[in-house]
């Protein structure tokens, strides 16, 4: 391959930002945008796994799923949704914000981003928490403390009661509550190491690294968040939703 | 290509900084890659050993040199090292890292940090590994079927599996670069079709990175929180399907065997182009086969189940499956081969390797035949028929592509020629040495001799006989390999200074100097011609519509 | 013939003893002759070319050739033809190695860490080593009690993995007398090498006097009668299983069960879930009141009662060459030694 070599050595006054092996600042910004994109189809594979086990196992097993899913909260659900939706839209701003350059709405959206995602893991806490409390915890992690000691009556109306029709098997409701505990937990890490990156996007916009000539950082962590987001809007209906129409049976 | 006598600039990667400091945070793939080089030379040295002990240990029909439970941590360990810590990083993570940026002319990879970062990520996988080892050992087989690793084992299942699942990372973060890096920052004029085929290769590999090892992540956590809490998904006692297991292991570890022999296929397609200073035979061809290998590759993982209870016609879609996968696998052979017809052909180490891998690799693919048909898979899964397949595409095909490599561009990396004479013979030694080794466990795993086994029926004289010449040849495989390991290092201080371009290649890699500086080029290159293009323009003429060289093509 | 050639002249290849084995080596002979072929070609052609293209001049450049797409389609089509040859064939075969015969003589197994248990449906039980007769088709139902096992006959070229939770099947009809080795061929932990043993083929008198000679245990089908009543199934589904609160068992077994949510053929598999995992099939009309027998029963109890329900749905008497041996338990009336379901109206 031949050698004709023409000088594209960074002008001398490159943006700052411009790591030394970029030619330019749109090189660079591509790489960062490509390499997110890239990991997020490493993500969609990790969750692939999850939503495989929980496929099958729905298929083998609806009437136990159906049961213990009718046992989640589907409003806190809902509200946690509509948290995460409106966060989406808040990071989307704070991209939007960067991109024309006003530091001050970034920071503020940012906040907001940061404020909502706080939020959710908060609601989500409240509910682990009630599972905790209605031995909705599986078996064995807590020594002591059998799956659903209190089995509710036909027509017991206290939700704090965990109604097992006949024919439905103890350990495929566990089996639920694992799958629920994982992909939510799951979910949950991708939202704290995300409101930890958030927080360091916050400083950096703090300090005004941030331009309409360099803003990949926060676009790129914007895609991050979205998909975060849309993990949930599939955990959601999954979780929470499908078979509630057999609730009270 | 007149300029050959370019001294090579004061200043190169390996003497820009000094220091342990130096190399332990560089940034620079170069340098990454020779870390990772000294990484998996350490792993594929405890690999061979537990290899060794298990030859020997079988030179006998008695468990007369270990007990049951170390040997079935020996070949435990020998699988987990050698697959998960050798043959998957070994060439893109080493000649990878260290090529990819250079041959499409960019001055690193994407992201550095990141490259460096999967290092420390292997090193610890690494370390808990063989924490685990050290600590007692795992018995679960590579494969970690439950339920037997879920419930039954007493070996240290969780520690291997976190190491793996670490491990995992580093893989995804090199698969991630390389795809960044080929699709950002190629130098200007370097099409899509100009690429080297190693890198076509690479990015084919890097694809299955990203998208199977994710999958095995998943599934050892998913083994972890078995094993640790009974979450039942695993155990037919609670409701859960054993075989579920096996159906998600084999859907990365099938497409694994590609991320370790498709970066093989790159290294002898250079080296076949290269040593015969001709144009591959049609370049589009091995470039999409590389592809259509990555695509097919994650159709195939049902092959692995014909005896799992699996159902007959998932049997059937997937044995037809694998006939497919094969088809872009011989297209590449018929292509390299091709590619020798009328060329100009030298007996250099690394073509040595080439000639090699091509002929291993045909066995070692038309014996996966044998195991994608279904009549004969059912006699023949989980003997030593398997045994020997796999072994011809992962030594045979990947380490010897390695070894071709690493001679190839050994005075790239290094600055020093190897000593020709010791390289040539030690590929002969290893070649012969492979075959006496594998070749007679294809006739054991056809008498029926399954895999994994501490002791075998004294009655069958003939499968002694057939150990015995194994593990012969492991004695002579093993002195093949370790003639190169001393005289490479010999050659880091005692061989012949490297020109810039000591075969005098068109690579962009051999139109810098040797050892390279920090940012490979001192001036980014302009590409205006084709990959492996012998012809230099000028002395070429158009003859009606085609384009031929002048007569007299002699030039240096 | 070719193959009983192949035989005498070559010592490393293993007995072939089954109905099946001959056609599995056919296509095994088939895809060696393929491999050694391609190999042997692509081998000559690279020497010749490296040979013959052999670089005399330091400086000389070939001429490049262009690809040529004629050749790669060809190239491409020639493999994949001669690849879905060895695909059909292949697939013929394994249909006949996995489609259980109807009629076939049933022997129960167990895996377990690290031996093979074996059952007749006499009765007669057997560690690590199996009688069979020469000429007739024997249909192996297996399970394991803790890890995946697999059973392999070298001399059949027939194997199946044991996976805990479900039964699986395999079959073969040997065809010559003799001692042969079967193994366990998935890894299964520390003395897996030693899961071992031998199957002995033998003239159908000499089994059937082996039989005779051993008789001195229950029948599966007895086993499991009283199992059926210690367990307590008489009081749903009637003492003589005719039916109650539960559904009927009689003629059950081999027969299409019309569920709330399908159909299903009640096989040893359906069986056997219907009493782990009882909720999971419901027969129309019945409501899912049914218990797990889930840890109450082993596998081999399973298999007793698996016997029982099949003893209920025999309809015609057994012809065999074995005749079942008197037992003198009381079930001795009932053809327990039941070929395979026959399900005239299925």
């Amino acid at each position: 391959m031949a050698e004709g070599l023409a000088t594209t050595e960074h002008e001398p006054h490159a943006h700052p930002a411009l790591q030394h092996h970029f030619e330019n600042m749109e090189q660079q910004r591509e790489a960062g945008t490509l390499g997110m994109w890239v990991f997020l189809v490493t993500e969609i594979m990790f969750f692939g796994g999850m939503f495989l086990a929980y496929t099958l196992y729905r298929y083998k097993y609806p009437d136990a799923f159906a049961v213990a899913s009718n046992h989640l909260d589907w409003k806190l659900g809902g509200v946690n949704t509509l948290v995460l939706i409106v966060s989406s839209f808040t990071m989307a701003m704070a991209v939007f914000s960067t991109q024309i350059g006003k530091r001050r709405n970034t920071i503020i959206f940012l906040v907001l981003t940061l404020v909502l995602g706080l939020a959710f893991l908060g609601i989500k806490a409240v509910e682990w928490n009630t599972k905790y409390h209605d031995h909705l915890i599986p078996g064995q992690l807590i020594p002591g403390n059998p799956f659903n000691p209190a089995v509710a009556q036909h027509g017991d109306t206290d939700p704090h009661k965990f109604h097992l029709p006949e024919g439905v098997s103890v350990r495929h409701v566990e089996m639920f509550y694992w799958i629920y505990f994982i992909m939510t937990g799951m979910h949950a890490l991708h939202m704290i190491i995300g409101a930890g990156i958030l927080i360091v996007i916050l400083i950096m916009a703090w300090r005004g690294k941030f331009s309409p000539e360099y803003h990949a950082p926060v676009e790129i962590f914007g895609l991050y968040w979205h998909f975060v987001d849309i993990i949930w809007i599939f955990l959601f209906p999954l979780l929470y939703l499908l078979g509630r129409h057999l609730e009270g049976h | 290509m007149e300029e050959f006598t370019i001294q090579p600039p004061r200043t190169n990667y390996l003497n820009a900084e000094y220091g342990i400091k130096s190399w332990l945070l560089t940034k620079d793939h170069k340098r990454i890659g020779i870390l990772y080089m000294g990484a998996i030379s350490f792993f594929f040295l405890i690999g061979s050993l537990y290899a060794m002990a298990i030859r020997l240990e079988l030179l006998t029909p008695q468990g007369d040199l270990t007990q049951s439970s170390t040997y079935n941590k020996m070949f435990t360990q020998h699988g987990i090292i050698m697959v998960f810590f050798f043959l998957i990083p070994s060439i893109p993570a080493t000649l990878g890292n260290f090529l990819v940026p250079m041959m499409i002319g960019a001055k690193d990879l994407a992201f550095p940090r990141i490259n460096l970062l999967s290092w420390y990520i292997y090193m610890l996988g690494g370390i808990i590994t063989i924490y685990a080892l050290l600590a007692g050992g795992v018995d679960t087989g590579w494969t970690f079927y439950t339920p037997y690793s879920t419930t039954f084992s007493n070996s240290y299942v969780l520690a291997t599996g976190l190491g793996i699942f670490i491990n995992g990372f580093s893989s995804i973060l090199t698969g991630l670069n390389f795809i960044v890096t080929i699709h950002t920052m190629r130098a200007p004029g370097m099409t899509w079709y100009r690429l080297p085929l190693f890198i076509w290769s690479h990015y084919a590999t890097s694809l299955i990175m990203i998208l199977g090892t994710p999958v095995i992540a998943i599934t050892v956590l998913l083994l972890a929180f078995e094993r640790l809490a009974k979450i039942g998904i695993f155990d037919p006692a609670l409701g859960g399907d054993p075989v579920l297991f096996q159906h998600l292991f084999w859907f990365y570890s099938h497409p694994a065997v590609y991320i370790m022999v498709l970066p093989g296929m790159g290294v002898v397609s250079e080296l076949i182009a290269n040593f015969s200073r001709k144009n591959i035979f049609g370049y589009k061809f091995v470039a999409f086969s590389s592809l259509a290998i990555a695509v097919f590759g994650f159709l195939v993982w049902g092959h692995h189940l014909f005896v799992a209870s699996q159902s007959v016609y998932a049997g059937m879609i997937f044995s037809f499956l694998s006939f497919a996968v094969a088809i872009p696998s011989a297209i590449k052979v018929f292509n390299w081969t091709a590619t020798l017809y009328k060329a100009s052909i030298s007996y250099d180490t690394p073509m040595l390797y080439a000639l090699g891998f091509i002929g291993l690799f045909t066995i070692g693919g038309m014996t996966g035949l044998f195991l994608a048909a279904l009549a004969t898979d059912v006699h023949l899964s989980d003997t030593y028929f398997v045994i020997a397949h796999f072994h011809y595409i992962m030594v045979g095909g990947t380490l010897l592509a390695y070894l071709g490599g690493l001679h190839y561009w050994w005075p790239k990396v290094s600055g020093r020629m190897y000593p020709e004479g010791w390289g040539r013979f030690s590929a002969l030694v290893v070649f012969i040495g492979f075959n006496l080794t594998f070749s007679p466990q294809f006739v054991l795993g056809y008498m029926g001799m399954p895999r994994r086994y501490h002791t075998y029926p004294v009655e069958e004289v003939s499968w002694q006989v057939l150990h015995v010449l194994s593990t012969a040849g492991a004695s002579i495989l093993g002195i093949g390999l370790l003639i190169p390991l001393i005289y490479l290092a010999w050659s880091l201080r005692y061989g012949r200074l490297a020109e810039a371009n000591p075969w005098q290649l068109p690579g962009l890699e051999w139109q810098t100097a040797s050892p390279p500086p920090t940012e490979n080029f001192i001036e980014t290159p302009i590409v205006r011609e084709e990959a492996y293009e012998f012809a230099p323009p000028e002395t070429k003429e158009v003859v009606g519509k085609f384009e031929r060289e002048k007569p007299f093509p002699f030039y240096g | 013939m070719l193959m009983l050639l192949l035989q005498s002249w070559i010592p490393f290849i293993p007995e072939s003893a089954s109905t099946l084995s001959d056609d599995v080596d056919a296509v095994y002979f088939y895809i060696s002759g393929v491999t050694v072929f391609f190999v042997t070609l692509i081998s000559l052609v690279i020497i010749f070319f490296v040979i013959r293209y052999r670089r005399r001049n330091p400086f000389e450049i070939p001429r490049p050739v262009e690809g040529s797409t004629k050749l790669e389609t060809l190239w491409s089509v020639i493999p994949l033809v001669i690849s879905m040859t060895i695909f059909v064939w292949g697939a013929k075969v394994y249909f006949a190695q996995y489609r259980p015969p109807q009629h076939a003589m049933e022997v129960y197994v167990v895996g377990k860490q690290w031996m093979w248990k074996f059952q007749h449906t006499t009765g007669q039980r057997e560690i690590n080593e199996l009688h069979v007769p020469v000429g007739r088709k024997v249909k192996l139902i297996m399970t394991t009690e803790d890890v995946i096992h697999d059973l392999f006959f070298p001399a059949f070229r027939n194997k199946m993995d044991v996976v805990p939770g479900k039964y699986t099947v395999q079959w073969f009809e040997a065809t010559k007398p003799g001692r042969y080795h079967f193994f366990c061929a998935e890894y299964c932990g520390m003395n897996h090498s030693g899961m071992r043993g031998y199957i002995e083929v033998m003239e159908p008198a000499a089994f059937d006097n082996w039989l005779s000679g051993n008789a001195n245990a229950a029948s599966p089908a007895a086993v499991g009668h009283s199992l059926y009543e210690s367990l307590g199934c008489a009081s749903c589904h009637g003492a003589n299983a005719e039916g109650g609160r539960g559904p009927t068992l009689l003629g059950v077994f081999g027969s299409n069960r019309v569920l709330n949510n399908g159909t299903a053929k009640a096989d040893e598999g359906y069986v056997r879930e219907s009493i782990i995992n009882p909720q999971a099939k419901v027969v129309t009309g019945f409501g899912p009141i049914m218990p797990s027998f889930q840890g109450q029963v082993t596998e081999e109890q399973l298999l007793s009662l698996v016997a029982y329900i099949k003893s209920l749905s025999t309809t015609q008497p057994e012809t065999t060459t074995a005749k079942p041996p008197a037992t003198g338990t009381p079930q001795s009336a009932n053809p327990v030694r039941s070929s395979s379901p026959t399900s005239p109206n299925r």
